[in-house]
C-alpha cells in the first residue's frame, strides 16, 4: 500500500554558535549583514566544525546536525537513537517548530504534539483542573476537547481528591501522573515523545509506554527518542541512527541498534603493553596487559547481563614478595559493586598472570570500571591502577512490557519460585 | 495500467500540500492571525491564569487590583499635590491623578511584561511551539481586564465629581476613549516585542528598559498638565505619542487638556509604524530565539 509521506525532512542543517554571546556576536552580525546585503553567501556558513564534543576546536561554529534527510510515512513508529550530542534534541525541536533550521526545509503534514517535557507551562499556584485546562490549551488543543478528556486525565493521573488544589502542593509523583496524563489524551496526528518515560515509577512507566502502544496502533505517527534500547525495539519498526549531527543508518529497528552497539559503544576491553619503559607501574613491578574477555558470545563486543565474563592481567614483578590482587568494580558514578581480592601467594621475580571468573547472571546493565591494587604482604599497597578498564554490560530482551532501567547493583539470577 | 498512473499522480500531487513548512527564519509582517485563532483557547487561558494567579494566597484577593491605584494616587497626591504643588488647573487631585495613572499604568504594565517575552517565557518556549505572539497578546489582555476594573474606580469619583460637585466638566471628546485605548494597547504591545526581540540576543536593552520606562512616564503628562508648559516645551512634549493620547483623555474627561487632532494622528501613525515593526522583527526572532537567549 502506498502510504502517505506525513514528515520530510529534507537537507537540514543546525548550526550553532559556541562559548558566549556577547560583543563578538554582534560584531559576526554585523559582517554577516554586509555580506547578505551585498547579496553575498553568509559568511558564517562556510565554516563549522562537526559536532564532536569531546574535541576541542577553534571554531566558533558547530553543526549539531548536518544534511539530515528523511521521510516518515502515516502510521510509523521511527525511534531515533544516537550518543549524547549526536543530534537527537536538535533534530527533535526542530520537528516541533521549538527552533527553526539553519539550511533546508521540514515539511509536515497533520497536527504535531511534541512532548519534550511533560508539564510545560504548568504554573504551581493554578490547582490540577485550572493546570489541565492550560498545560493542554499549550499542547494544542482547545477547550472543548479537553473537557471532553478531562474525567479520563483525571482518572489516568489518579489524583480525583486533589483536583482542586494547586499543583505546588503535589508530590513529585502526583505531578508527574497529572502531566503525563494531560499529554497521553492528545490526540494529534504525529507524536513526538523524547525520554519523558525516563520519569515516574515502574508501574507508570508501563502505562505510559502502553499508552503510546495505544497511539500508535490507532494509525497515528509517532517519533521517540530514547537512549533506553529495549523500548526503542518494542516500540518501534524503524529505527533512526545518528552521530555527530548526522544520519549514520536508517531501517529495520533491530538491525540499526545492533549496528548501533557495535560502533558506538566505547568499551576499553583490553589494554596492553609491549615495551616495559611504557607500561604503568613503579620500581616493584609494571603492568603488562589486562583484558576482558566475554565467554559464549558470538560478537565479542557486545556483553549482556546473560553472559560469562573473564578478566585477565599480567604483570612483572621485579622483587619477590608476598602480594595479592584486590579488584574494585565501579560504575562511573563511583558506586563499588564489588571488591574481590585473591589469597595472598609468595611470588618470585618474572611474569604473572591472573585471572577472575564473573559469572553470567550477576552484573547489571551498566557500565563499569575496573580499578586494580597490588598488595603486598596483605597490608600495604604496592601499585593501583585506577580505571584500568571499561565496558558495558547490555541489557537482555525480556518478557512482558516494562523497559525501565533494571533496579539493583547486581541482577543475580536466584532460586525464586512461585507455586 | 492508465488508472494506476493517474491515481498515482494524483497522490503525487496530495502529498505535496504541506500543513507546515519549517525552513529557515524570515521576517514577515503577517501576524498570522489564522493561526492566533486557532488557538484563541489558549490566549484565553493565559489571560485568566494571568488575572487569577496575581491574587492566589493573598487574603484581600481582586481587592488588590482595586488598592493599587488607589495607594499610588494618595502618594501622588501627597507627593506632587501637597508637597511640590505642582498645579492640576483647578482638577480636583484624587481625580486628575487617578485618571492619568490609571492610563499610564495600563501602558507601561503592559510594556514591562511584553519586553520580557522572551526571556521570561523560555522554558515553555524551549519546548512546545504555539503561535509565539500569542503571549504577549494575552499580557495585553490581562492588563486590560485590570485596567476595566481600576477604571470602575476612576469612573465613580468621576461621576461624583461631574455631576455631584460639578467640579470637572466633560465633553464628547470622551467618546474617543475606545480609540485612545486601542492606541495604548497597540503602542505597548508593538514596544514591548521590539524591546523582547532585541534582547534575546543583546541583553543590553533590559537593563535600560526599566530606566527608560520611568523617564518616559516624566515625558508624558502624567503628574503636571501639559497647557502649564511653554508652546516650545509643548511642542517637544507632543513628540512622544503618548502626550496627544493622555491630553485627549483628560480633555474628554476632566475637560481640561490640550486636545489636538493632528497631534494624535501623529501618534495613530507612530503606533501603526510601531506595531508593524514590532511584528517584523518579533516575527524574525521567534523562530530561533530558543538558540541565543
Amino acid at each position: 500500500m502506498n502510504r502517505d509521506t506525513v514528515i520530510k525532512v529534507e537537507n537540514v542543517s543546525k548550526q550553532y554558535r559556541l562559548g558566549q554571546l556577547g560583543s563578538g556576536t554582534l560584531s559576526h552580525d554585523l559582517k554577516r549583514w554586509w555580506a547578505l546585503t551585498r547579496g553575498k553567501e553568509d559568511p558564517f556558513l562556510k565554516v563549522g566544525v562537526k559536532n564532536d564534543r569531546t574535541q576541542k576546536v577553534k571554531s566558533d561554529y558547530a553543526w549539531a546536525l548536518k544534511d539530515v534527510n528523511f521521510h516518515i510515512e502515516q502510521g510509523d513508529t521511527l525511534g531515533i537513537i544516537g550518543k549524547n550530542g549526536a543530534g537527537k534534541s536538535t533534530l527533535l525541536k526542530l520537528l516541533s517548530r521549538v527552533t527553526s533550521p539553519t539550511l533546508g526545509e521540514i515539511k509536515i503534514k497533520g497536527r504535531i504534539a511534541s512532548l519534550l517535557e511533560v508539564g510545560t507551562g504548568f504554573h504551581p499556584e493554578l490547582t490540577g483542573r485550572e493546570n489541565i485546562y492550560l498545560n493542554g490549551a499549550i499542547l494544542g488543543m482547545t477547550k472543548k476537547e479537553i473537557a471532553r478528556k478531562f474525567d479520563e486525565i483525571v482518572e489516568f493521573a489518579g489524583v480525583e481528591l486533589y483536583i482542586d488544589t494547586p499543583v505546588k502542593r503535589y508530590s513529585s509523583g502526583m505531578y508527574v501522573r497529572l502531566a503525563f496524563g494531560v499529554a497521553a489524551h492528545l490526540e494529534p496526528e504525529i507524536l513526538i515523545v523524547d525520554e519523558v518515560l525516563a520519569v515516574g515509577d515502574a508501574e507508570f512507566q508501563k502505562k505510559c509506554l502502553g499508552k503510546m502502544g495505544d497511539v500508535a496502533s490507532h494509525g497515528r505517527t509517532i517519533i521517540f527518542v530514547s537512549h533506553n534500547m529495549q523500548a526503542v525495539q518494542s516500540l518501534c519498526k524503524t529505527t533512526l541512527y545518528m552521530k555527530a549531527g548526522e544520519v549514520m543508518e536508517i531501517g529495520r529497528t533491530d538491525k540499526v541498534i545492533n549496528n548501533y552497539l557495535r560502533r558506538e559503544v566505547k568499551n576499553q576491553m583490553s589494554v596492553s603493553w609491549t615495551d616495559e619503559n611504557e607500561a604503568p607501574g613503579n620500581d616493584i613491578l609494571t603492568l603488562m596487559s589486562a583484558e576482558i574477555v566475554p565467554k559464549g558470545v558470538k560478537d565479542a563486543d557486545i556483553m549482556t547481563v546473560a553472559s560469562e565474563t573473564e578478566i585477565k592481567f599480567r604483570f612483572i614483578l621485579r622483587k619477590p614478595m608476598s602480594l595479592n590482587l584486590s579488584l574494585h568494580l565501579n560504575t562511573p558514578t563511583g558506586l563499588c559493586i564489588f571488591n574481590v581480592t585473591t589469597a595472598s601467594v609468595a611470588l618470585g621475580i618474572g611474569e604473572h598472570e591472573s585471572i577472575l571468573k564473573i559469572p553470567a547472571n550477576l552484573l547489571n546493565d551498566d557500565i563499569y570500571t575496573i580499578r586494580l591494587l597490588f598488595v603486598k604482604d596483605s597490608s600495604s599497597i604496592v601499585y593501583a591502577a585506577e580505571e584500568l578498564l571499561t565496558f558495558e554490560v547490555a541489557d537482555i530482551p525480556r518478557e512482558g512490557n516494562w523497559f525501565g532501567k533494571w533496579e539493583g547493583a547486581v541482577r543475580p539470577q536466584l532460586d525464586f519460585s512461585l507455586k | 495500467m492508465m488508472t494506476n498512473n493517474v491515481s498515482g499522480s494524483s497522490a503525487a500531487a496530495y502529498s505535496e500540500q504541506w500543513d507546515s513548512v519549517i525552513g529557515p527564519q524570515k521576517g514577515r509582517f503577517s501576524l498570522n492571525l489564522k493561526e492566533v485563532w486557532k488557538y484563541r483557547d489558549l490566549l484565553m487561558l493565559f489571560v485568566k491564569k494571568d488575572i487569577i494567579t496575581v491574587y492566589k494566597q493573598t487574603v484581600l484577593g481582586p481587592i488588590w487590583f482595586l488598592l493599587q491605584p488607589i495607594m499610588t494616587t494618595v502618594i501622588f497626591t501627597f507627593i506632587f499635590g501637597t508637597v511640590a504643588k505642582i498645579s492640576t488647573e483647578d482638577i480636583p487631585k484624587g481625580i486628575f491623578y487617578m485618571g492619568s495613572l490609571t492610563m499610564w499604568n495600563y501602558f507601561s504594565d503592559t510594556l514591562n511584561v511584553t519586553s520580557k517575552t522572551f526571556s521570561d517565557n523560555a522554558s515553555v518556549f524551549g519546548k512546545v511551539y504555539f503561535p509565539r505572539i500569542i503571549l504577549p497578546l494575552s499580557k495585553v489582555l490581562s492588563g486590560f481586564v485590570k485596567l476595566c476594573i481600576q477604571f470602575s474606580l476612576f469612573l465613580i469619583m468621576w461621576v461624583y465629581y461631574t455631576f455631584v460637585t460639578h467640579q470637572i466638566h466633560p465633553n464628547a471628546t470622551l467618546f474617543l476613549f475606545p480609540v485612545l485605548l486601542l492606541m495604548l494597547s497597540l503602542l505597548s504591545l508593538g514596544f514591548g516585542i521590539i524591546v523582547t526581540s532585541l534582547t534575546t540576543k543583546y541583553r543590553d536593552l533590559a537593563f535600560l528598559i526599566g530606566f527608560g520606562v520611568q523617564l518616559w512616564q516624566y515625558a508624558t503628562p502624567i503628574i503636571y498638565p501639559l497647557s502649564g508648559q511653554s508652546p516650545r516645551k509643548q511642542f517637544w512634549l507632543f513628540l512622544n505619542p503618548l502626550t496627544s493620547i493622555i491630553e485627549a483623555f483628560k480633555y474628554g474627561f476632566l475637560g481640561k487638556g490640550v486636545f489636538s487632532s493632528g497631534w494624535l494622528c501623529y501618534s495613530l501613525v507612530f503606533t501603526l509604524v510601531t506595531l508593524l515593526s514590532g511584528i517584523f522583527v518579533f516575527n524574525r526572532v521567534e523562530k530561533k530565539f530558543i538558540d541565543t537567549v
